[in-house]
């Protein structure tokens, strides 16, 4: 039986084709993945599909009747429910009051706690109705979003890259929790360019790349590699290491501790580290457990006390960030527009703006524009940047490509020590893999290199140890060599509120 | 000292209420996310065309309707600007002002009493009678009850309906809400055509009741007061109720003691200042929250404020230039803004709404 079908759905913006005739369906009771690079024009179908986009051209039907949201009222009226990539939930509101907004017929305010109980308790997602959102880690938070959606028995699940935040224990308490609703019936439209997950979950895929749809096939009897091919459409390589043996200690982090920067941060506790030179550590741990504030301490946003961050035996824990660069200290931070860069500047202006002090960009207070631009071109190059030109505004590039140009910034600018968050975040495969391929590269130079981040595969794939940050502590760190998803799961203990859910309860 | 405290608690809710009014409408607007920094421009505007309409008709409703429609109407300028034409929310709001000021003066011109108006007093009858507490809170013009009635509407729907909640949701996150299906668009307009109507309505107070006459600048910054207190108030309905007679109690206070001469009340209002932030701070202290100075920042401005006058009064000082005096509310409000550093803002606040389709 056929729940839903797109027959020839196109939908173009100013100067990009986002979906050109693109057709498939989605059976009842289905799990059906949805994979593509970024800009492969995934989330335009799917907010066609839930009423926040009108196609050009291309028609839906749903359970055999046209469909044609005109928005997502319509849409969650006719069964269709979404779990957003981004959350789309207000953190200064309650659990409650979060799913009342996202119901068209919301139960009366006294009897909504009991509602959301029960659902919680028969789908194994336990979860308080009167906390508030802004205190929930994010595996809550992705909770209370689905709750939201079950609360209105939806036919269709649309869940768009749900488990980019989640700890491996946490998809797999979610991904029990979507076979049971596919066996009770309702379809999933699974969205993910993590190929393992929908090798274990899905039971059809449908491929696109740049808005086509390029292929079809059974993720359970396809391999990982051949996914990916037809995703990216070519040959891809993965990144070449040799385990160097390290060097003299750089970077050495004694007793670090420092309180929460501000109201919803993470103070950090006692943290003890050291990484050599030729190094890479991976730190890894699920979104708000001290990662920025750990960037911070390093980068020299946040000053910290004597002697707890030390820099080739001098404590620089008290200076600002541009004496630090001096030294070849070097960080990345995760959020690229606005934190990174400065979104209306142009990438020759983005490039000074943390170039400057190695890179020596200016003489006597007056900017030399000609070697910045130099410099902003090196770093388009060498890490194939795609823009216009060094002129072109940060804001303006998609967040793979500035992520390239400001990781790359930092790398040219041969840091000793380089600290990055989230480095390949939102990037698609052959870009990330050019991105780790320049830190290792850099490792192997003789710098030190701390890479957080929350993608288990990816420190995996890098780091020489790896270390957990839970609620600002930082585990021991241990070698990489034969370390196992799942031991890196219990390390990061987010699971311990989890339960798996109940067979039928 | 010969002043009666029961008179001066009723005079502060009167000198209390334009602020207020303006206020609660500026919060409905801050919640729904929008910052319009034009509530002086719409104040005053509302005053203009409540005292014209007002002594022209000789009606006071009349006047007071009127009032709320000009406001209404010149924040809808304000909308159109930033929700449609997504100009930048500081500097409209600014422009506002600046417009509202102009267009009062030039309306203004040649204003003349023709019908005298009065808004009569109407004492709620029983209470009214209660000994002391009576005259104090019962015995007002239908605009003082309207005010705090507005504040606790405000709260009920913001905080018990769904209307409300939708409110808050566009405040918070604008770009979830549209996700969500919610109209950003039209969910902020209307808060900000409630926001013009309630600066109007403040207008008119001061032009109608609390002056009574027409000048130019009338207002002489109490938008901005209002602005002020809604921050103070950390967008919560019955603190900006709080907020709002705290300014409006220090303006009584300082009227007073330029009439009065002597400097007895201030004494007592300073002594009774420094026992209340040196109680908070102990309690503070005491129960761990927060022992230190920096956590207890007004607190502290408030006793070393006292210390010196205190010094000052043991010195000698008999009177103070009443330039001082006048300083007095502006002075309170700074301080209370630096000592809460206030939190709670709504996450979308001033940022502007682009709907991708």
């Amino acid at each position: 039986m056929t729940l839903l079908d797109l027959r020839g759905l196109t939908k173009a913006y100013p100067g990009v084709v986002a979906n050109s005739d693109v057709s498939f369906s989605i059976g009842e009771g289905e799990i059906h993945a949805l994979l593509g690079e970024n800009g492969a024009g995934k989330s335009t179908l799917v907010k066609t599909i839930y009423g926040l986009v009108r196609p050009d051209a291309g028609d839906m039907t749903l359970a055999g009747q046209p469909f044609s949201p005109s928005d997502p009222r319509a849409a969650r009226g006719s069964g269709i429910a979404m779990v957003f990539q981004h959350f789309s939930l207000f953190d200064a509101l309650t659990v409650a009051e979060n799913i009342a907004l996202g119901m068209d017929n919301p139960p009366p305010r006294k009897q909504i706690a009991g509602r959301i109980r029960e659902v919680s308790e028969k789908y194994g997602l336990p979860l308080d109705p009167d906390m508030i959102v802004g205190d929930l880690s994010a595996g809550e938070r992705q909770r209370v979003e689905i709750i939201r959606c079950l609360l209105q028995s939806p036919r269709l699940l649309i869940m768009d890259e749900p488990t980019s935040v989640l700890t491996p224990q946490e998809v797999n308490i979610l991904f029990e929790t979507l076979r049971l609703l596919s066996e009770q019936g309702t379809s999933i439209l699974y969205i993910s360019h993590k190929l393992d997950e929908i090798r274990a979950l899905c039971h059809r895929a449908t491929i696109l790349r740049l808005g086509k749809v390029v292929g079809e096939c059974d993720p359970r009897a396809t391999t990982s590699r051949e996914m990916a091919e037809m995703m990216v459409g070519t040959v891809l390589q993965a990144p070449q290491r040799d385990y160097a043996e390290a060097g003299a200690e750089i970077l050495c982090l004694k007793n670090l501790s420092a309180p929460a920067p501000h109201q919803f941060g993470t103070a950090l506790k006692n943290i003890e580290l050291t990484v050599r030179a030729g190094e890479v550590v991976g730190i890894g741990g699920v979104a708000g457990n001290g990662q920025d504030e750990l960037v911070a301490a390093l980068s020299g946003e946040m000053r910290t006390g004597e002697g707890m961050v030390v820099v080739d035996g001098a404590s620089i824990g008290g200076l600002t960030p541009n004496a630090r660069r001096k030294i070849g200290v070097c960080a990345a931070p995760e959020e690229r527009n606005g934190h990174a860069a400065a979104p209306d500047m142009t990438l020759t202006e983005n490039a000074l703006l943390t170039g400057n002090t190695r890179m020596v960009l200016s003489k006597n207070g007056m900017l030399d524009w000609a070697k910045a631009r130099d410099f902003a071109d090196s770093i388009i190059n060498a890490f194939d940047v795609r823009t216009p030109g060094t002129e072109t505004t940060a804001r303006a590039l998609s967040g793979g490509n500035l992520q390239k140009f400001v990781i790359g910034r930092e790398i040219l600018q041969k840091p000793k020590v380089l600290v990055v968050n989230q480095p390949t975040w939102g990037v698609d495969a052959a870009a990330a893999a050019s991105i780790r391929q320049a830190l290792l590269d850099l490792a192997a130079g003789g710098s030190a290199v701390v890479v957080i981040s929350q993608d288990l595969d990816e420190i995996l794939e890098i780091a020489d140890r790896f270390a957990a940050l839970n609620e600002g502590r930082l585990s021991k760190p241990v070698s990489t060599k034969g370390l196992s998803i799942e031991e890196i799961g219990l390390m990061l203990g987010g699971a311990h509120d989890m339960e798996a859910a109940h067979a039928q309860a | 000292m010969d002043i009666n405290p029961i008179l001066l608690l009723a005079a502060v809710m009167v000198a209390s209420t334009p602020v207020l009014l303006a206020a609660i409408g500026e919060l409905v607007v801050e919640r729904s996310g929008v910052l319009n920094l034009g509530v002086e421009g719409m104040m005053i505007t509302g005053a203009v065309f409540g005292y014209i309409i007002g002594h022209g008709s000789g009606s006071a409703i009349g006047g007071f309707a009127a009032a709320a429609l000009a406001g209404a109407c010149l924040s809808l300028i304000f909308g159109f600007l930033t929700q449609f034409l997504l100009t930048n929310q500081t500097a409209t709001g600014l422009g506002l002002t600046l417009f509202g000021l102009g267009l009062s003066s030039l309306v203004g011109q040649g204003a003349t009493a023709t019908y005298p108006v009065t808004v009569p007093r109407l004492p709620i009858p029983l209470l009214s009678d209660i000994p002391s507490l009576g005259p104090i809170l019962f015995n007002h013009d239908a605009v003082v009850y309207l005010s705090i009635l507005l504040i606790v509407l405000v709260w009920f729907i913001m905080f018990r309906t769904r209307a409300g909640l939708i409110l808050r949701a566009t405040g918070e996150n604008h770009d979830a809400a549209h996700a969500l299906g919610y109209p950003v668009r039209l969910v902020r307009m209307l808060a900000i055509f409630f926001g013009g109507g309630c600066a109007g309505l403040a207008g008119a107070y001061i032009s109608l009741v609390r002056v009574p006459q027409w000048t130019d600048g009338i207002t002489a910054g109490a938008g901005w007061i209002a602005l002020a207190i809604v921050v103070f108030a950390s967008w919560k309905p019955f603190r900006l109720l709080i907020g709002a007679y705290l300014f409006g109690g220090v303006t009584v206070l300082q009227l007073n003691l330029q009439a009065d001469g002597t400097l007895a009340l201030l004494d007592i209002a300073i002594g009774l200042l420094a026992v209340a932030a040196a109680v908070v701070w102990l309690t503070r202290s005491i129960t761990k929250k927060a022992a230190a100075p920096m956590d207890n920042l007004l607190s502290v401005i408030i006793l070393v404020l006292s210390v010196v006058y205190g010094l000052l009064r043991l010195a000698g000082m008999q009177t103070i230039p009443i330039e001082y005096l006048s300083m007095l509310p502006y002075l309170a409000t700074i301080a209370v803004l630096v000592g809460l550093r206030a939190s709670n803002a709504p996450a979308s606040l001033g940022k502007t709404f682009h709907a991708s389709t």
